[in-house]
């Protein structure tokens, strides 16, 4: 019985030990690139950086996709190495899903929304972000 | 020769390889929490999506830009950033066995989420104050839904890290409240990614 709790706690150390390895340096350099990549959006839609609306909401995109790439790897450790590398897959596949529910959503709801209401399909582009 | 060890009142020995590791102890529950995690992710997708379609179904009510506050937004979004440094600090002192400041960490991170989720109740009550509430359009609907999923989800990973710490008082730093704590972990800093998609096309965007 003795014997068994020192082979689980001996599992527990090497699971812990291998797949969250916690630095001071790593948090701190997550936190300030996250720390910018949040200050310079903010920025651009407060200082009213960029005129062009397509632009700036590209590059306000383009940064959320960054940091929460930061975030994934410099806060919740995903990489290659955890849970023998079924951590990074639950992750990528939750992505492609992700992309999926969202791109589609709006892809075919938009085009539901110009066939349903032509009366209408002006006045929604007109009001588009 | 099996016969000749259980005679002897020989204990039996296992084992293990490498490849048992994840079916055993804490591993099993950190990568089952991770793919709760991701389910969760999948219901905010489904909440994103909801919100793109409807983010100019304003049926004649207030839009984003009469709506919100941008700096308000931007100090809770500062918040929260700080509360994930917090929680890693805390996950730095549970590595290195330091008691005294793990607590610490954990008390201001669930600070921290305290003072977010009371920002957005402001803001909350500001909108409805002002007839912005979810019933007046498909935009307000899907922003309330959306926020504030997200906000009870901050609200729970509180109520968790009050939980957490009765243990750590009562158990101190054990096995179980490590893999616990690693999981606490995990849901703050995945709040926090949630909140970049939250403040990015939501607000930012919003304002655009």
């Amino acid at each position: 019985m003795h014997q068994e709790d020192h082979v689980s706690d001996g599992l527990m150390h090497d699971d812990f030990q291998d797949q969250t390895h916690f630095t001071l340096k790593g948090y701190l350099a997550g936190f300030a690139l996250a720390a910018v990549l949040t200050i310079i959006p903010f920025w651009l839609v407060l200082g009213h950086v960029i005129s062009n609306a397509v632009v700036a909401a590209s590059l306000i995109v383009a940064f959320a996709v960054a940091q929460i790439l930061v975030h994934t790897f410099a806060f919740l450790h995903v990489n290659a190495r955890a849970q023998h590398g079924w951590t990074l897959v639950a992750y990528v596949f939750t992505g492609v899903l992700l992309l999926i529910t969202i791109g589609g959503s709006l892809w075919i709801m938009d085009h539901l929304n110009l066939n349903m209401m032509p009366g209408m399909s002006g006045d929604m582009s007109d009001r588009g972000m | 020769m099996e016969n000749d060890s259980v005679a002897a009142g020989v204990q039996p020995v296992f084992y293990q390889t490498a490849d048992e590791g994840p079916a055993h102890a804490g591993g099993g529950t950190l990568l089952g929490f991770w793919i709760y995690l991701m389910s969760d992710a999948l219901i905010f997708a489904t909440l994103f999506a909801t919100f793109g379609v409807l983010s100019t179904s304003f049926a004649g009510g207030p839009q984003p830009r009469d709506l919100f506050d941008l700096r308000l937004v931007g100090f809770n979004t500062a918040v929260l950033l700080v509360s994930a440094l917090t929680c890693g600090l805390a996950m730095i002192a549970m590595q290195q066995g330091r008691l005294g400041a793990l607590r610490f960490w954990l008390i201001v991170t669930a600070l921290l989420g305290m003072t977010f989720v009371g920002v957005e109740l402001s803001e909350f009550a500001h909108m409805i104050s002002e007839g912005a509430t979810p019933q007046r359009s498909g935009y307000l609907s899907a922003f309330f839904t959306l926020v504030s999923t997200h906000g009870l989800h901050v609200t729970f990973g509180v109520i968790w890290i009050a939980c957490m710490l009765v243990q750590l008082g009562q158990r101190g730093l054990q096995a179980d409240n490590r893999r616990r704590l690693l999981c606490l972990s995990m849901f703050w800093h995945f709040l926090d990614v949630v909140w970049i998609g939250v403040f990015t096309f939501v607000y930012l965007l919003g304002a655009l």
